[in-house]
């Protein structure tokens, strides 16, 4: 417990640093929120240059989500996170693992941690730009398999959904492997050399420690990333919104959550950008709640 | 003896693994400047691995593109994100500082508060931002970009942290007695001993402003006031495979070199920051 010092003097204080952020939030985050669950009740669409609405339609525009392609949306979302979590989980695992073993002597691995975090920096659509254009039929990549004699006619790399859906994972993958590997390592060193010791003199083997003792300890750190990983999947949007050009190509089979949300705000379906928006809100209260759940018991046990 | 052949066989191993990664990180990028010193009619015979002559041909051709301007892209992506690494520093700052070194009746709500919302998704509520910006009057211009990030709630939460193990309440105190007012004491007191934690959240801060594309596409028009996300997005959705595609590359490096330099530069502070953040984005 802190020192009980002249607080009551000095409350007014706290109340006034922290009042900007609270009108902040009450302002852009709040208003909005209250005004998409509220448009989401209401039909409100432009057709043309006509505005229809805003006219109070119940729970219609939720019902009529369902019924359109909004789940299959959502297996998309679902699809190319898995696709990206999977090896980026994996080969972060193992990458910290190695680095933060002492009897391991890698060469270079301040190169190789600024490297493996380098493509977290890049802009997302810039980088999605960049994979189109590489991985197009007259691109550098088709050429260079071309030249090796790989295949003898160009790939169409984004005209199958595989291809697609794999590039996508693909640069998420190599996007966010680095930061997972940074974050893992620093849990894994923060276990106390004891431990390690310890099971050392016991004659654990560097698998049956990797699988027995780093593991468990810093799960709360790999529960932390799985689910802040589901929340930035959810939230995907720049990479399959540039790769595609908006239309989740082919057949809208990478179509992600968000972008759904954005075509429906750029023909200005409001009512239907609302419910969807309330879909979006609850799953990610819940997994909100589950962070704030997380956090809150590392910090009691301090 | 055996158990050093093993172990000399798992260190090649090891090597070889982070080289194929650390290869895949980088091919791209290096494809991307070859390229982008390659003049249209060198890229259609092929790729060749080696650079060219174009690349000042190049980057005159971006610099001197009317519908596609990308250089006051640049300026006004520098002018937005830089506004909103300070803003959003001081006033996380603030916050964390409001919430850490006084006591009063809502604190604990408050910071619970801030703490349930800590992930929350900006998405969710867009539809509801954008009619609120446009009748505030703000639509297409930067003030929608810059004014929400005083109520960061990750980047309060970071500084929170900080505040809680650099920052004894007794300096507070300290500070009090001989005199200084408690807005005093922020700014020269505490404001220079979270230095540290200010510059790799205004880094972060920086980066991820810069990146932005789903707000800002909602929110700017004009093609003078777009950011360089919207710029790549609209180069996308037009027909650019007909394109110079000596510029197109020209114009992928101008919007993800300045970062990659800027990063190469201070990739010692952001690695660390990712290690210490542990909770944050």
């Amino acid at each position: 417990m802190k020192k009980k010092h002249k607080s009551i003097s000095y409350g007014k204080w706290g109340y006034l640093f922290i009042l900007p952020f609270f009108i902040t939030f009450f302002v852009f985050s709040f208003i909005p929120l209250i005004n998409t669950i509220r448009y989401s009740f209401f039909e409100y669409y432009r057709s043309g240059i006509k505005e229809i609405g805003p006219n109070f339609i119940g729970i219609k525009n939720y019902a009529s989500l369902l019924e359109s392609d909004m789940l299959k949306y959502t297996g998309n979302t679902l699809i190319l996170w898995i696709i990206g979590f999977i090896p980026q989980i994996l080969i972060a695992l193992m990458l910290a693992g190695w680095f933060s073993d002492v009897r391991f002597k890698i060469h270079g691995k301040q190169f190789f941690k600024v490297v493996i975090y380098l493509p977290n920096m890049i802009m997302a659509s810039a980088f999605a730009l960049l994979f189109f254009t590489m991985f197009s039929t007259k691109g550098p990549i088709n050429s260079i398999l071309m030249s090796i004699g790989i295949t003898k006619s160009p790939i169409d790399f984004m005209g199958s959904v595989f291809g697609t859906r794999s590039l996508i994972g693909f640069m998420n993958f190599l996007m966010w492997f680095g930061n997972t590997t940074i974050m893992l390592m620093a849990a894994i060193m923060g276990i106390s050399t004891d431990i390690f010791e310890a099971v050392e003199i016991d004659g654990c083997n560097r698998i049956q420690r990797f699988f027995y003792i780093t593991l468990p300890l810093i799960k709360p750190i790999l529960a932390y990333t799985l689910i802040t990983s589901i929340i930035g999947g959810l939230q995907m949007f720049d990479v399959p919104q540039i790769l595609t050009n908006g239309h989740g190509n082919p057949d809208r089979t990478s179509m992600t959550l968000i972008m759904f949300l954005n075509n429906h705000l750029k023909s200005k379906n409001y009512g239907m950008a609302g419910a969807l928006s309330v879909y979006l809100f609850i799953i990610s209260g819940i997994l909100c709640m589950i962070v704030y759940k997380m956090i809150n018991g590392k910090n009691s046990e301090k | 003896m055996k158990l050093k052949k093993g172990k000399y066989f798992t260190s090649i191993l090891i090597h070889l693994v982070l080289i194929i990664l650390a290869f895949m990180c980088l091919f791209f990028f290096y494809v991307l400047i070859i390229n982008a010193t390659h003049s249209h009619a060198d890229l259609q015979k092929g790729f060749s691995a080696l650079p060219g002559k174009s690349f000042i041909e190049n980057f005159k051709n971006v610099a001197n593109d009317g519908s596609f301007p990308m250089f006051k892209g640049i300026v006004n992506s520098i002018i937005i994100s830089t506004s909103c690494a300070v803003i959003c520093t001081y006033f996380s700052s603030l916050t964390a500082y409001g919430l850490y070194a006084y006591n009063f009746k809502l604190k604990k709500f408050a910071f619970t508060f801030i703490m349930a919302i800590l992930v929350m998704p900006t998405q969710v509520t867009a539809m509801g931002f954008l009619k609120l910006i446009t009748r505030m009057g703000m639509y297409d211009t930067f003030f929608p970009l810059i004014i929400p990030s005083i109520a960061s709630p990750a980047v309060f939460y970071f500084m929170y942290s900080y505040l809680q193990s650099a920052l004894p309440l007794s300096l507070v105190e300290a500070a009090r007695i001989d005199g200084s007012g408690e807005f005093r004491t922020f700014n020269r007191i505490v404001i220079p001993i979270m230095k540290p934690a200010i510059s790799v959240q205004a880094i972060f801060i920086f980066v991820g402003s810069w990146n932005n594309y789903f707000v800002p596409a909602l929110i700017i028009q004009s093609k003078s006031k777009m950011t360089v996300p919207i710029l790549i997005a609209t180069l996308r959705g037009a027909d650019y495979m007909n394109f110079d595609m000596g510029k197109i590359y020209m114009m992928i490096t101008a919007a993800i070199v300045p970062i990659i330099i800027a990063y190469l530069f201070l990739s010692k502070y952001i690695i660390a920051g990712v290690a210490l953040g542990g909770v944050k984005e």
